[in-house]
C-alpha cells in the first residue's frame, strides 16, 4: 500500500472500501484479481451536470475477469460462517429451512448467503405460507384482448390492463404495515415510495396513488391511555408521511379509505395503491437479457438502512420492536422524482432491455430475480456500488433496504447512453456487474466471492408451508346480547342516533386526511378524494372502440372525449372477521361497486391481504376462506387479480388484527365526462335506491350486529356480514354502467357504513342539497332496520322526473330489479319518514357540523411526532 | 410567440404547465433545462410549481441560484414577462423579482383544495381580461403559501395597485375564514414594479379545463397571450 502524503494515497486511505483501484494505479488487487488502471471503477459526477459526454466502454474488460474468477479459481467457494441455533435464530431461518439451504448449496453458506436465504426465503419476499393458496385466485379475465383486458398478470412488479387506444395502465397495492408502526412518517413514506417504484420500473408513469389506512382508536374506546397516545403518533405521522412522499414526487392522491378499531392498536395497516400509465408496446420488464451486457445500479447510494426490512416484516411484534427502528428505511422523494424521470428517459433510449427496482430485500431480491426470470446468471462487484457510509460488509451492502435505488441491464454497446441520462439528472449510476449464461447469482467484493447461489434456490426452489388449515369457528355470538336486543326494540331518537353515527371515526369525514395530500397534480383528477372512487382522464386518448360491450358498442359514434379510469379501495375488516369468506366478497364487492357508481366497467383487481400470524391453524383458516371469498366474487365480476401483496405476522404481543384483505379495483370509463359524481347535485330530482337483491340468506338481526350501529351505538358486535347476491351485483354494476353511458343518471352513491341513513346525509353534504325521503313499508315494518342495516349491493341514485321511465325499462332489460322510488331532492333539510312517521329530521348544516368535525375534534388532543 | 416552462429537478408541474400553453392556447412551448442559461429566444417565462431541488431548504432558496434563473432575473428585468405559480412564486421572491416571502401555512400542514380569488387588478399582462372583482375558482396546493411582506412593502404593494389576487369567499368577500394560510391581507398573488411578472399561490394550471373543476386558470393564459399578440 502507498503510504507517504500524496493526494492519492489520502484519497486511497480513506475511499479504499469504496475504490480499490485508482487511475494510474498499476497494482493488483488482494484478490489476485488484475484491475484494468485505465478505466477506474469508481465514478463520482458534478451534481446535476449535463458535461459528461463519453464514459469509458472498455469496463466489461474489468467484468469479463471477474466473472471469469471462478472458472481460474474452479475450488474458490465463499468462505463458510460458523452456524450455531442464535445465528440461525436471528435470521429466522429454522432449522429445517437450514438443512435445505446446505443442500441447495451443498456446502456451509457464507454469512452473506446466509443473509441473502433469510430474506429472499422470508415471508415477505417468498409468500412461503400463502402461495399454495394464492394460486386459487382468478388471474385472467374473460377479455383476452382489447380495452379491459390482462395484459401481465402477477409475477411482475405490479399488473398491467390495457386500456384502450395503445394504452395500458399498470397497478398494484402493497403493504407496509411494520415499518409504519415502528416509525410512522418514514415507514409510510417508503411504503408510498415503493409502490411508485414498482409501478414505474415498467415504464408506467405514475397516474395517481391512493391508500387504505387502518387505526386503533383516538378516543376511549381505546381504553389504554399510553396506547391510545401511540395511535395519534401513527396516525398523525402516517398520514405525514404519505403526504410529504407523494406531493413532493407529484403524484396526485385520490384518498382511499380510513378505518379505526381497537384491534389496530399496536398494528396499525398502511396499504399502498399505485397506477401508472404506460403505451402498450412500451412496457419493460424485470428481466436480465443478453449474456455480456452490463448490470447498471442507479439512484440512491446504499446504506445500512432497512437492513432485514424484509426478515422484521414476517415476524410477530413483541416488547422490544421499536428497538428495530434501525430497521425501518428514510425516504428521499425528490430523489425518487429524479430517479423517475431519469428511468423513463433511459427506457426511451432503447438501451435499457430489463429493470427492476431494488425494494424489500435491496439488491440480493433484484440481482436474483431478474436472472430468474431471464433464466440467466449475474454477477455483481460490491466495490462498484455507490455507498453512503464507508467500511459496509458485503452483508450489510446486500441487505440493505435503501430507497430510491434500481437495478438495469442495459444494451453493452450503448450503455454510454444510459449512463449519460443519469448523468443528466445528478444521479449516481455505475456498472456493478454483468449478465452471465449460468443462472446463478455471483457476488464479490474487492474480488472476492462472498456469494454464489443459484438463482433457482432463491425463488422457485424457496420453501412453500402447507400450513396446517384449522377449522373456522365464528369468534362471536350470532345473537345480541338480551340487553341490547330489547334496546333495539325500543323505539328510539334516530336523528340523534344519526349523528352519532356520522361522528363516529369510521364514517365521519376524513377531510384532515385528504387535504392534506396533493390531489390535482398532473391535471388529471376527474374526480378526487370524497366521493365514492377516484376518476382520472387519460390525456391524449380519443374513443376508438369499447370496454362495454364489443358487439354492441364499438361501432359507436363518440365525440372524441377522454378516456377515464375509476379506482376504489375497500375490506372491511370487521365483516372478515364474522366471517372471512362473506367479508372478502364483500371487499370486492364493495370496491367494484364504488368504481361503478362512476359509470366505469370494473376490469381487474388487485389485493393486499393482512393477516396474523400464519403458524396458527385458526389464522390459515381465515386466510384460506378469505382467499376463496376473494377469488369467488372477482371471479363473478369479472375482475381478475393481476398482482398484491401478503402481510402475514400482523400482531402484537400474541393478538392478531381483524383478518384484513384490502381490494383495489380499477375500471375503465369510455367518454370521461359522462362520470357521474356520489353527492345530490340540485334540488328536484327524484332519488331512487337501486338494489341487487331483494331478499336474504340471512337473519335481520344477526346481519344488523355487523353495523357500524351496533359497534357505535351499542358498542357491540355479534351475528354476520350481510348476505350478498353475487349474480345480482354483477347485473347492478352492468346497469350502473349503462344508466351514466346513457347520461340517466346525476348522482350514484354506494349504500355501506352506517347503512341508508347515513348514506342519504353524506349524498347531501358537498353541495348543500337536502333530501326528502319516504321508506313507506320498508320502514314502518323495521324503521331502525331500514335506516341503519348495510345491506350489500345497494345504490343511491338521482335522476330527472322525465329520465325515470327509461330507467325503469333499462334495469328491467338487464335482469336487475326496479328501483325503489324514495323521494327527492329538496333544499336544506334532510327528511326520512315512514309513512306519515318522521324518522330522521334536521337541517343538512346540523348534521354536516358534527360529521365534519368530529376528526378534528378526536385529534384536538394531537401529539407532535418528528 | 414562443413560451418557456422551466424545470427544476424536482418541479412536478411543469408537465400540467406545458400541456395548458401547447393544448388549451394552443402556442408553441418549449422546457427550459434549469442548467442552461439559454432562454432559447422564449418571449414569455413560466415557472411551474413543484419541489425544485427538493425544497428540502427554505422553499425556492436553491432554485435562485440555478444558471436558467440568472437569465430569468437579466429577462425580467428588460422587461420580459415571467408568470410564476405556487413553487414558481417562491422562487420568484427568493429571486427578488417579487417583493415578500412565502412562509409555513397558519395551520402547518399541506393543504390541497378549491379556494376562490377575487381578481384585484386588471392591470396587467395577465389579468387584463377579467374583470376586475371577478371571483374565480381554482385550487391550491403547498405547505408554503402564507405571504408575508413588510408594512412599507405591503403599503406601496396597494398604492401601486400590485395585489393581483385575493383569497375570498365565493361571493367575492375578503373574510378570515376564506383565507387557506394565513397570508397577510389575503393575499394570493402579487405583481412586479415592472407588472411584468406575476406570481400566485392557486394553480390555474390546474383549472383551465371544466373537466378538472374549473376553467377559470385559463383566462389568465389568454390574457398572456393576447398581451404579447399586442405588443409584436
Amino acid at each position: 500500500m502507498p503510504v507517504a502524503g500524496s493526494f492519492k494515497s489520502r484519497w486511497r486511505s480513506r475511499y479504499e472500501h469504496l475504490h480499490p483501484v485508482l487511475p494510474g494505479d498499476k497494482t493488483v488487487g488482494k484478490d489476485g484479481v488484475p484491475d484494468d488502471p485505465a478505466n477506474p471503477c469508481w465514478q463520482i459526477g458534478p451534481p446535476f451536470s449535463a458535461e459528461r459526454k463519453t464514459l469509458p466502454m472498455s469496463r466489461t474488460i474489468n467484468l469479463r475477469a471477474m466473472a471469469n474468477l471462478q472458472a481460474e479459481h474452479p475450488t474458490a467457494v465463499p468462505s463458510p460462517a460458523t452456524i450455531t441455533p442464535e445465528l440461525l435464530k436471528q435470521h429466522s431461518i429454522t432449522p429445517d429451512e437450514y438443512k435445505r439451504i446446505e443442500e441447495a448449496l451443498g456446502r456451509v453458506p457464507s454469512l452473506t448467503e446466509l443473509g441473502i436465504f433469510s430474506v429472499m426465503w422470508s415471508e415477505h419476499c417468498s409468500y412461503k405460507s400463502s402461495r399454495v393458496h394464492l394460486k386459487r385466485l382468478p388471474t385472467k379475465g374473460e377479455r383476452t384482448s382489447g380495452p379491459g383486458s390482462v395484459v401481465q398478470g402477477p409475477g411482475e412488479n405490479a399488473g398491467i390492463i390495457d386500456v384502450g387506444d395503445g394504452w395500458a395502465c399498470a397497478f398494484k397495492i402493497e403493504s407496509h404495515n411494520h415499518p409504519s408502526y415502528i416509525e410512522p412518517y418514514q415507514g409510510a413514506a417508503t411504503g408510498v415510495g415503493g409502490i411508485l417504484r414498482d409501478i414505474f420500473t415498467m415504464n408506467a408513469r405514475p397516474l395517481a396513488v391512493m391508500d387504505s389506512l387502518r387505526f386503533g382508536p383516538l378516543d376511549e374506546t381505546e381504553p389504554d391511555e399510553a396506547l391510545r397516545r401511540k395511535n395519534h403518533q401513527v396516525v398523525t405521522g402516517i398520514v405525514h408521511g404519505v403526504a410529504g412522499y407523494g406531493n413532493c414526487f407529484g403524484v396526485p392522491n385520490l384518498g382511499g379509505e380510513t378505518r379505526f378499531e381497537p384491534c389496530y392498536s399496536g398494528n396499525p395497516l398502511l396499504n399502498a395503491f399505485a397506477l401508472g400509465l404506460v403505451k402498450t408496446d412500451e412496457i419493460f420488464y424485470a428481466k436480465a437479457v443478453g449474456i455480456g451486457n452490463p448490470v447498471i445500479y442507479v439512484g440512491a447510494k446504499t446504506g445500512r438502512d432497512g437492513i432485514h426490512g424484509a426478515t422484521m416484516a414476517s415476524e410477530e411484534f413483541t416488547e422490544g420492536s421499536e428497538q428495530k427502528r434501525p430497521n425501518v428505511q428514510m425516504g428521499d422523494p425528490f430523489l425518487e422524482k429524479l430517479l423517475l424521470e431519469a428511468c423513463i428517459e433511459a427506457m426511451a433510449t432503447g438501451a435499457v432491455l430489463g429493470i427492476q427496482d431494488m425494494g424489500a430485500a435491496g439488491l440480493t431480491c433484484s440481482t436474483c430475480e431478474m436472472g430468474a426470470r431471464g433464466g440467466l446468471g449475474l454477477t455483481v462487484e460490491l466495490d462498484r456500488v455507490p455507498q453512503r457510509e464507508t467500511g459496509m460488509t458485503s452483508y450489510e451492502i446486500m441487505l440493505s433496504e435503501s430507497q430510491e435505488r434500481m437495478l438495469l441491464v442495459a444494451d453493452k454497446e450503448r450503455a454510454v447512453e444510459v449512463l449519460d441520462v443519469f448523468s443528466k439528472w445528478g444521479l449516481d449510476a455505475s456498472i456493478v456487474g454483468e449478465v452471465t449464461a449460468e443462472p446463478r447469482m455471483r457476488i464479490t467484493q474487492r474480488g472476492v466471492l462472498v456469494a454464489d447461489i443459484s438463482n433457482q434456490s432463491l425463488t422457485d426452489d424457496a420453501p412453500v408451508y402447507h400450513r396446517p388449515v384449522g377449522e373456522w369457528k365464528a369468534p362471536v355470538s350470532l345473537d345480541p346480547p338480551a340487553e341490547v336486543l330489547a334496546e333495539l326494540q325500543k323505539p328510539r331518537d334516530y336523528t340523534a342516533d344519526l349523528k352519532k353515527l356520522l361522528a363516529s371515526a369510521n364514517i365521519c369525514d376524513k377531510r384532515w386526511v385528504f387535504e392534506q395530500y396533493d390531489s390535482m397534480v398532473q391535471t388529471n383528477t376527474v374526480q378526487g378524494p370524497g366521493g365514492e372512487a377516484g376518476v382520472m382522464r387519460i390525456k391524449g386518448t380519443g374513443v376508438k372502440g369499447s370496454v362495454l360491450s364489443p358487439t354492441e358498442d364499438t361501432e359507436k359514434p363518440y365525440a372524441a372525449h377522454e378516456r377515464g379510469l375509476a379506482m376504489a379501495l375497500a375490506g372491511n375488516g370487521r365483516w372478515t372477521y364474522l366471517d372471512p369468506k362473506l367479508g372478502a366478497m364483500h371487499a370486492v364487492a364493495e370496491a367494484a361497486r364504488k368504481v361503478a357508481c362512476t359509470g366505469a366497467t370494473p376490469v381487474a383487481a388487485t389485493n393486499c391481504l393482512n393477516f396474523g400470524n400464519p403458524e396458527k391453524p385458526e389464522i390459515m383458516a381465515q386466510l384460506s376462506s378469505a382467499i376463496d371469498g376473494i377469488s369467488e366474487a372477482c371471479t363473478a365480476l369479472g375482475t381478475p387479480i393481476t398482482g398484491g401483496n401478503v402481510s402475514l405476522y400482523n400482531e402484537t404481543k400474541g393478538v392478531g388484527i381483524y383478518p384484513t384483505p384490502v381490494l383495489g379495483v380499477v375500471g375503465i370509463i369510455d367518454d370521461v365526462t359522462k362520470s357521474v359524481p356520489s353527492s345530490f347535485q340540485e334540488v328536484g330530482l327524484k332519488v331512487l335506491l337501486l338494489q341487487s337483491t331483494t331478499e336474504t340468506q340471512g337473519s335481520e338481526i344477526h346481519e344488523f350486529g355487523s353495523s357500524d350501529y351496533a359497534k357505535t351505538i351499542h358498542s357491540e358486535l355479534w351475528g354476520t356480514p350481510p348476505w350478498i347476491n353475487l349474480k345480482g351485483e354483477a347485473a347492478l354494476h352492468k346497469a350502473l354502467r349503462k344508466l351514466a353511458d346513457r347520461r340517466l343518471i346525476r348522482s350514484a352513491k354506494d349504500v355501506s357504513d352506517g347503512g341508508l341513513a347515513v348514506a342519504l346525509a353524506e349524498s347531501c353534504f358537498r353541495k348543500d342539497v337536502g333530501v326528502h325521503v319516504n321508506l313507506g313499508p320498508l320502514g314502518t315494518e323495521g324503521s331502525l332496520t331500514a335506516l341503519f342495516m348495510e345491506n350489500a349491493g345497494e345504490v343511491i341514485v338521482t335522476c330527472t322526473p322525465e329520465d325515470y321511465g327509461q330507467i325503469c325499462m333499462l334495469l328491467d332489460e338487464e335482469g336487475s330489479y326496479w328501483p325503489l322510488d324514495l323521494g327527492e331532492t329538496i333544499d336544506g333539510r334532510i327528511e326520512i319518514f315512514a309513512g306519515d312517521n318522521e324518522l330522521v329530521e334536521s337541517p343538512i348544516s346540523e348534521l354536516r357540523a358534527v360529521w365534519a368535525g368530529a376528526l378534528d375534534e378526536q385529534l384536538a388532543g394531537e401529539v407532535v411526532t418528528a | 410567440m414562443k413560451f418557456g416552462v422551466l424545470v427544476f429537478p424536482g418541479s412536478n408541474c411543469d408537465h400540467d404547465t406545458y400541456h395548458v400553453i401547447n393544448e388549451l392556447t394552443k402556442q408553441p412551448v418549449t422546457f427550459l433545462w434549469h442548467a442552461s442559461e439559454d432562454l432559447q429566444g422564449c418571449d414569455a417565462i413560466l415557472v411551474p410549481g413543484g419541489f425544485a431541488y427538493g425544497d428540502y431548504l427554505r422553499t425556492g432558496a436553491i432554485a435562485k441560484f440555478a444558471p436558467v434563473m440568472q437569465s430569468v432575473i437579466k429577462f425580467a428585468n428588460n422587461g420580459g414577462l415571467v408568470f410564476g405559480i405556487c413553487n414558481g412564486f417562491q422562487i420568484l421572491c427568493e429571486s427578488g423579482l417579487l417583493p415578500g416571502a412565502l412562509m409555513r401555512n397558519a395551520g402547518l400542514h399541506y393543504i390541497c383544495k378549491q379556494v376562490h380569488l377575487r381578481t384585484e387588478t386588471t392591470d396587467s399582462p395577465f389579468t387584463h381580461g377579467i374583470e376586475r372583482g371577478r371571483v374565480l375558482q381554482m385550487p391550491i396546493g403547498h405547505m408554503e403559501g402564507n405571504y408575508f411582506c413588510d408594512a412599507d412593502t405591503l403599503a406601496k404593494l396597494k398604492a401601486e395597485d400590485r395585489i393581483a389576487f385575493r383569497y375570498a369567499t365565493p361571493a367575492g368577500e375578503i373574510t378570515p375564514g376564506a383565507n387557506p394560510n394565513g397570508s397577510l391581507e389575503n393575499i394570493a398573488g402579487v405583481l412586479s414594479e415592472g407588472r411584468n411578472v406575476l406570481g400566485m399561490m392557486p394553480h390555474p394550471d390546474r383549472s383551465s379545463e371544466s373537466i378538472l373543476g374549473s376553467a377559470d386558470g385559463l383566462l389568465l393564459f389568454r390574457s398572456l397571450v393576447e398581451s404579447l399578440a399586442l405588443a409584436r
